[in-house]
């Protein structure tokens, strides 16, 4: 491509080449100072042996990996049904009906409460309280409830994200589609909903990766998932290494999740401001 | 304040001086060190000169611990502590409690105390990261169920492989339910015994397994309705869980302790400690 090389290219490569460099030089000065520096407190050897022992992260792996499909399953049925009872939130709370005045009253109270309440405290009072109740199995199940909890819980966070993805579209947009005769429920579901979502993917995503995390919340309630098993090595053997089994397993679904994040907005981006500035 | 503590320890002393002074020492070694602030074994090897420093759960729970309050010397791990304390030298006012948590007590760092007992199962993995002393006791484990539910006829193994079994994480309940019952569902695990007994209640388990004294006094005092079922057998496959004090790793301590405890083991004191503190496990039926 460049097969003229200009000034302005040739300059543009020595700083690119100079900025590897530096780049290069001091992320080496930064790990040269962990690698040798950290070895060097006295009681390395134990922490070591605590966190970064090869001999138990092989023997749990395999059994964190097992308790992790439990994970990836409540993840799986939890999300979709979030993004859904969220969006019904936020319709309703967006609603400009009077006579929905209840329903507004009423989204707002739910979402102001279960956000102001921690979690755990959900999963404790879902998960054992309402099974409590007298319901017979397999409808007293802690996974059930466990995973209500969690969907009641991240729903109303959610719906917050798509209230601000709502009301950040301009209302010249409403009433655009107003005057093209749409109807007020067309209105949203054409015209404001679509943009309000391309909005707010970043925050959504934000959300998704830490319910990916909170699903571990379940397990204060019996089923054993992939932290809860690593908290039962962990007392076996007196060694926190499964932990770190554990967060590797995690990493492995976050980081990708991240970055795919990353991929879309930047492609967004690109799409709704045209070229970039360099 | 200082007079307050000056007083104190030197009642303590006295106190102890007119008990005939319990610990075993010769007289030339012990002549250097104030009385009531630990033999000469101990000399050095505490955290801090002339005290013993002992942790314990935080909460610490019957019938281990008395109301959480371990100084009271309530409790069989109170008393256990005391009366080892006492064999090493130390008067109970040069007693010191510090409360951990399990993760507290096995973290790679210094602990914040000489030695920790919390039912701690000697296990030779957990032998990497701390010290053990010698057992102080042992136990089997045991299944409480509620008495009206499906797991009151629950006699034998293969009844209990049936059930939809809990236990508290962290446990070598737990490990025994995966070793040696092999239920045919797999257990659901909690945080603490108000988790079992949620579930219990709320019929997510039929019974859940603790160590025998913890099941006798969870079914006694904490789980309305319950009961202790069965106790297992201990035999070749089922390896006894043996309770035993924790220490830094190679902390030299560990010598001295072990000492006191045979000391008083041969002289009966443990054993009236335990009569006295943790149910006679003879009632409950053996599984089979």
């Amino acid at each position: 491509m460049a097969s003229t090389t200009s000034r302005r290219a040739a300059y543009d490569q020595a700083r690119k080449r100079r900025s590897i460099a530096v780049a290069t030089v001091s992320s080496l000065i930064v790990v040269a100072a962990i690698v040798l520096l950290v070895p060097r407190m006295p009681r390395w050897d134990r922490v070591r042996q605590s966190f970064f022992n090869g001999e138990r992260f092989r023997d749990s792996f395999p059994r964190l990996l097992d308790a992790f499909v439990l994970d990836v399953k409540i993840f799986a049925w939890s999300a979709p049904l979030i993004l859904i009872l969220a969006m019904l939130v936020a319709m309703a709370r967006n609603s400009r009906s009077p006579a929905l005045f209840p329903v507004r009253a009423l989204t707002i109270a739910y979402t102001d409460i279960m956000r102001g309440v921690p979690i755990i405290l959900w999963i404790y009072l879902i998960g054992f309280g309402v099974p409590g109740l007298g319901l017979d199995r397999p409808w007293n199940s802690p996974l059930l409830w466990g995973s209500v909890a969690l969907i009641l819980t991240y729903a109303s966070y959610v719906a917050e994200v798509f209230r601000a993805g709502i009301e950040s579209v301009h209302e010249s947009q409403r009433a655009a589609a107003r005057s093209l005769g749409l109807s007020n429920w067309q209105t949203m579901r054409f015209v404001v909903v679509p943009q309000a979502i391309r909005r707010v993917i970043p925050p959504l995503m934000n959300d998704l990766v830490s319910l990916q995390k909170d699903v571990a919340l379940v397990s204060i309630i019996g089923p054993i998932e992939i932290l809860r098993q690593a908290g039962i090595d962990k007392a076996l053997f007196a060694n926190f290494t499964p932990y770190i089994g554990a967060a590797v397993i995690f990493l492995c679904i976050t980081i990708p999740l991240t970055r795919t994040t990353d991929y879309l907005v930047e492609r967004e981006r690109r799409r709704m401001t045209g070229t970039r500035v360099r | 304040m200082r007079k307050i503590v000056l007083a104190l320890s030197i009642s303590g002393a006295l106190l102890l001086a007119a008990c005939g002074g319990s610990s075993s020492s010769d007289t030339t070694g012990a002549a250097k060190l104030a009385a009531g602030s630990g033999n000469e074994c101990t000399a050095g090897k505490t955290l801090s000169d002339g005290v013993l420093t002992i942790g314990t759960g935080s909460p610490a729970y019957g019938p281990w611990v008395s109301d959480d309050k371990p100084e009271s010397k309530e409790g069989f791990e109170a008393a256990v502590a005391y009366a080892v304390a006492a064999e090493l030298g130390y008067s109970d006012t040069n007693v010191k409690w510090v409360r951990t948590t399990f993760d507290e007590a096995i973290q790679p760092g210094k602990k914040s105390f000489d030695f920790n007992l919390q039912q701690y199962s000697i296990t030779a993995e957990r032998k990497k990261t701390v010290s053990f002393s010698d057992g102080y006791y042992t136990t089997n484990q045991a299944i409480v169920g509620l008495t009206d539910s499906a797991a009151k006829d629950a006699t034998t193994l293969a009844d209990i492989k049936k059930l939809k079994l809990g236990a508290q994480s962290g446990t070598t309940s737990l490990d025994y339910i995966a070793n040696v019952i092999k239920p045919d569902t797999d257990p659901f695990v909690y945080d603490d015994n108000a988790g079992a007994k949620a579930a219990l209640e709320a019929n997510q388990i039929d019974a859940a397994i603790f160590d025998l004294p913890t099941a006798l006094y969870v079914s006694a005092v904490e789980i309305e309705g319950s009961a202790v079922l069965g106790q297992f057998p201990t035999d070749a496959t089922a390896k006894a869980d043996e309770f035993g004090m924790v220490f830094d790793l190679d902390n030299p301590l560990v010598d001295c302790v072990n000492t006191a405890l045979a000391a008083i083991k041969s002289s009966g004191v443990l054993e009236e400690i335990t009569t006295t503190w943790l149910s006679s496990k003879a009632e409950i039926p053996v599984i089979k």
